[in-house]
């Protein structure tokens, strides 16, 4: 029974970390700028096709990653500059309207340059399982997708506190006004947090599609909205939150599919959304906010 | 003024956020038909008194009664109902409704046809709306907006706004009257106007009310009775004169023109 | 008031109804015609329901598609399984739709804003989850071969309904707290609006009226299944509202009728299609967040915290 418990953490935590690539830039998006970014989802599909093709190229794993994460950095700075800089001060309301049409639009560009089947991803990671005491095992994969998240979370931790731009992020999602009058080039920093967060989702779509060896315009959806229940439940805008929701959401929903629901995964995510939304809007690591009347 | 009810019972009333005592022990008296002013510093609780007040806030400890029923704890509808209305010092219109249909709204409290009989346009449907509807337009006509019945709230000067504010408080049939920096953005004249029409509004309507002000011209000239807040409790209280002259209050606002 | 407006638009649209109704029979419209029409009657039950929730009250509501199912399982339930008539089915699965609303609506109606749209688009994937996991409905293949029952008369009259109790609703006071509600939540609560109570009436209301557009819909494509109804068909329908202008009635009608006619036309091209719907989506946002045909501004919708005056103000929650 231990075994099993361990042997299921392991899983979890691999697609959970996966989870929390993904709900980094979601939770770095919404302290800047209050944007519930729907397209954050199709920007990781991109990064998973990038991979592809990369690999189908030859590359490595390595540059796989680095290319999905360039491509996805360009493409999240492109969203944010034509997409929502038009409507910078506009409702929040308004603008998430338009992350859903920036999601449609790459999901059905997705299916129009690349047609809806699913495809196999080539095998640039030999699969190895590798015994770790009595029945666990780990395998490679799963390795290389904790060891990717780690490294990215060090570097994106470096960033955020050691750096003059981690600083500037920091204060423009603090006060976007008081930002600008100490000097701060908000619109840099905004670009810049679509860049790394989206860079973030690259590289989880790449990971993602080594583990389930397919890509797909549509793959991003669910992965994405479940990123987003794990930013949620972190607390959104709350780094270190985004992390720790990503993993707990892997594992309850690991827990869930192997005690024999794996048809209700999906739905766990869910109820775990609605019962933080209801009992703890901000998140396992967020402080209450009210209106100030 | 002798023999007069209490309306207001304010007792020891406190508000906690996260440690810190935003409002402790307040204790305040309000009879039937008075004219009272809260003031005090920046920062004092003035506001937050008056979200107690009126539910939007809960109290931490102490009871608020508004003749003689306990209010403390009630939703801020339900304290509407029981006759304490409010404006708000930021103002709070429902700006793409018309000015008629602003004053409209807190008529609905007292309509007496439900969802069922509008739906179903039943009789008592006509007959209501008709009536509030009617009612309104004599409000506004006391308030000389009435020429602006159809116009978007969002779209009054400023000045217009704060006064339809005060209207549509009004409408609601209140016993208690509660103004938040009513004369807040006014200039000098506008302000001197608002003077005269609260104290219209006072012994036209026979209500209670109770102002936030910062500006104390206004408040020592149309004010009966004054109390001070300062950091969270009442530093004194009695007539404009009495405050004038309080030593305390003297202190809080030290350097500043009393 | 019934005015003689009212009595125009009556007679102008029995006219249309008999002329369409007419035409079916004597063979002149061919089924593409009908199932265009029909489909635009749904859409616009939809929408017109949605709109109530989302324009009026201005509580943003993504889950709309979950109420839907629930009107299309339970009618089918009824007639397929238990033989009841078309109404009676009908009826049962707007009521379970309604009662899902309240049960749904009284917890998440505190949230605000993007929050309460992220708990309804919960809630709407966890109905279609259940639909998935319940064998008795056929589970991810669904229910197939129920009766068409559904047809041209059907879906005017209740089309007619759904807009006329829809604009009573709107057009009374207790429509005026709704709209004080988006308003200014605080002021509404201030001039005694019990603000719950009308959130919850609109959401129940709105899910009503979704769960008869799920009903009309099971009888007339006999065929239904979960992923007919995911958080995709609930921002189709949102975009109905959006685009044909939040809080507007006529401008969300004549929006739905002309997305659904594009929507038809552009079947050939299932591909250029969500790409066409996508971009007017966001181009719209962009220029013309007020919808394509009036209604409200979108912009007042988040702006719940702040003052009237300069709009500059934060909420957040």
């Amino acid at each position: 029974m231990f075994e099993y418990i361990v042997q299921q953490l392991i899983n979890g935590i691999s697609i959970g970390s996966i989870y929390a690539l993904i709900a980094l830039g979601y939770t770095m998006v919404y302290g800047i700028i209050k944007l519930i970014n729907f397209a954050h989802g199709d920007v990781f599909m991109v990064g998973a096709f990038v991979g592809y093709f990369a690999a189908k190229a030859g590359l490595g794993l390595f540059w796989s990653l680095i290319l999905a994460m360039a491509v996805c950095a360009i493409l999240g700075v492109l969203i944010e500059r034509l997409a929502y800089r038009p409507l910078r001060g506009a409702a929040r309301i308004v603008i998430l309207i338009t992350a859903i049409g920036v999601s449609f639009l790459l999901e059905n560009l997705g299916i129009y340059a690349l047609g809806p089947q699913a495809k196999g991803f080539p095998e640039i990671v030999t699969k190895t399982q590798y015994t770790l005491f009595g029945d666990v095992t780990i395998n490679s994969v799963q390795i290389i997708v904790l060891a990717v998240t780690v490294i990215l979370m060090v570097l994106l931790q470096y960033v955020v506190h050691k750096t003059k731009m981690g600083k500037a992020m920091r204060a423009v999602s603090y006060d976007m006004e008081a930002a600008r009058l100490m000097g701060i080039n908000v619109d840099t920093t905004i670009s810049f947090t679509f860049a790394i967060g989206s860079a973030l989702a690259g590289a989880a779509g790449v990971v993602f599609a080594v583990m389930y060896p397919s890509v797909d315009p549509l793959m991003g959806i669910i992965p994405g909205l479940k990123a987003f229940v794990a930013a949620v439940l972190g607390g959104i805008g709350i780094i270190p939150g985004a992390l720790v929701g990503g993993l707990v959401l892997g594992i309850v929903e690991t827990g869930v599919s192997s005690a024999g629901f794996s048809l209700w995964r999906d739905g766990a995510a869910f109820a775990i959304l609605i019962l933080i939304l209801i009992f703890k809007p901000s998140g396992l690591f967020g402080k209450n906010v009210r209106e100030k009347v | 003024m002798a023999a007069q009810q209490l309306l207001l019972n304010v007792d020891n009333v406190s508000r906690v956020f996260g440690g810190l005592k935003a409002v402790s022990d307040v204790n305040m008296q309000i009879q039937d038909g008075e004219l009272v002013g809260l003031i005090g510093p920046n920062g004092a609780g003035k506001t937050t008194l008056f979200n107690l007040l009126t539910g939007v806030y809960e109290p931490s400890g102490g009871k608020i009664h508004l003749s003689g029923e306990s209010v403390g704890g009630l939703r801020p509808y339900q304290i509407t109902k029981r006759g304490a209305a409010r404006t708000f010092q930021n103002i709070r219109l429902f700006g793409d409704m018309t000015v008629l249909e602003n004053v409209m709204v807190a008529y609905h409290m007292h309509a007496r046809h439900s969802l069922f009989t509008s739906i179903f346009r039943l009789p008592g449907h006509f007959k209501g709306e008709a009536e509030m509807r009617e009612k309104a337009v004599e409000f506004l006509k006391i308030f000389n907006l009435d020429g602006k019945k159809d116009e978007i709230a969002k779209n009054l000067p400023y000045g217009e706004q704060r006064r339809l504010e005060i209207a549509r408080a009004l409408a609601a049939r209140p016993k208690l009257l509660l103004l938040d920096e009513p004369a807040a953005g006014m200039n000098p004249q506008e302000t001197v106007d608002l003077m005269n029409l609260i104290r219209w509004i006072r012994d036209e309507f026979k209500i209670t009310i109770l102002l936030i002000e910062h500006d104390m011209g206004l408040v020592m000239g149309v004010c009966e009775r004054i109390y001070v807040l300062d950091h969270g409790q009442i530093i004194a209280s009695g007539t404009p004169e009495e405050i004038r002259t309080n030593p305390h209050v003297i202190e809080a606002y030290l350097g500043q023109e009393v | 008031m019934f005015n003689k407006k009212f009595f125009l638009y009556l007679v102008l649209s029995l006219v249309f109804y008999g002329v369409v109704q007419f035409l079916i029979t004597g063979m002149w419209l061919n089924d593409f015609y009908v199932d265009t029409l029909v489909l635009i009657g749904i859409n616009i039950i939809l929408a017109v329901s949605l709109n109530l929730i989302n324009g009026f009250t201005g509580q943003f509501s993504i889950g709309h598609a979950g109420f839907m199912s629930i009107g299309a399982y339970v009618s089918a339930i009824m007639t397929y399984n238990f033989q009841m008539s078309f109404p009676v089915a009908l009826l049962a699965g707007c009521v379970a739709a309604a009662l899902a609303g309240l049960v749904i609506g009284l917890p998440t109606l505190r949230l605000k804003g993007d929050y309460l749209a992220i708990a309804t688009l919960g809630f709407g994937e966890i109905i279609r989850i259940v639909w998935l996991n319940t064998e008795y409905v056929g589970g991810a293949s669904g229910m197939n071969g129920i009766d068409k029952l559904t047809n041209w008369t059907w879906t005017f009259f209740l089309v007619l309904i759904t807009i006329l109790v829809i604009q009573n609703i709107v057009k009374s006071t207790h429509g005026r707290a709704m709209i004080s509600v988006r308003e200014n939540e605080i002021a509404a609560e201030a001039m005694g609006v019990n603000v719950t109570k009308y959130k919850v009436y609109a959401f129940v209301v709105g899910a009503f009226f979704a769960g008869l557009a799920g009903g009309l819909t099971a009888h007339y494509f006999y065929i239904i299944q979960p992923t007919s109804f995911n958080f995709m068909k609930s921002f189709e329908i949102l975009v109905f509202v959006v685009l044909g202008g939040l809080g507007s009635t006529g401008g969300v009608v004549l929006g739905t009728i002309l997305l659904t006619l594009l929507f038809t036309y552009l079947q050939e091209y299932p591909e250029l299609r969500m790409i066409i719907y996508s971009l007017i989506l966001i181009f719209t946002m962009i220029f013309r967040p007020q919808g394509l045909l009036g209604g409200f501004s979108a912009k007042k919708m988040v702006k719940k915290g702040g003052s009237s005056q300069d709009g500059s103000s934060t909420t957040s929650a």
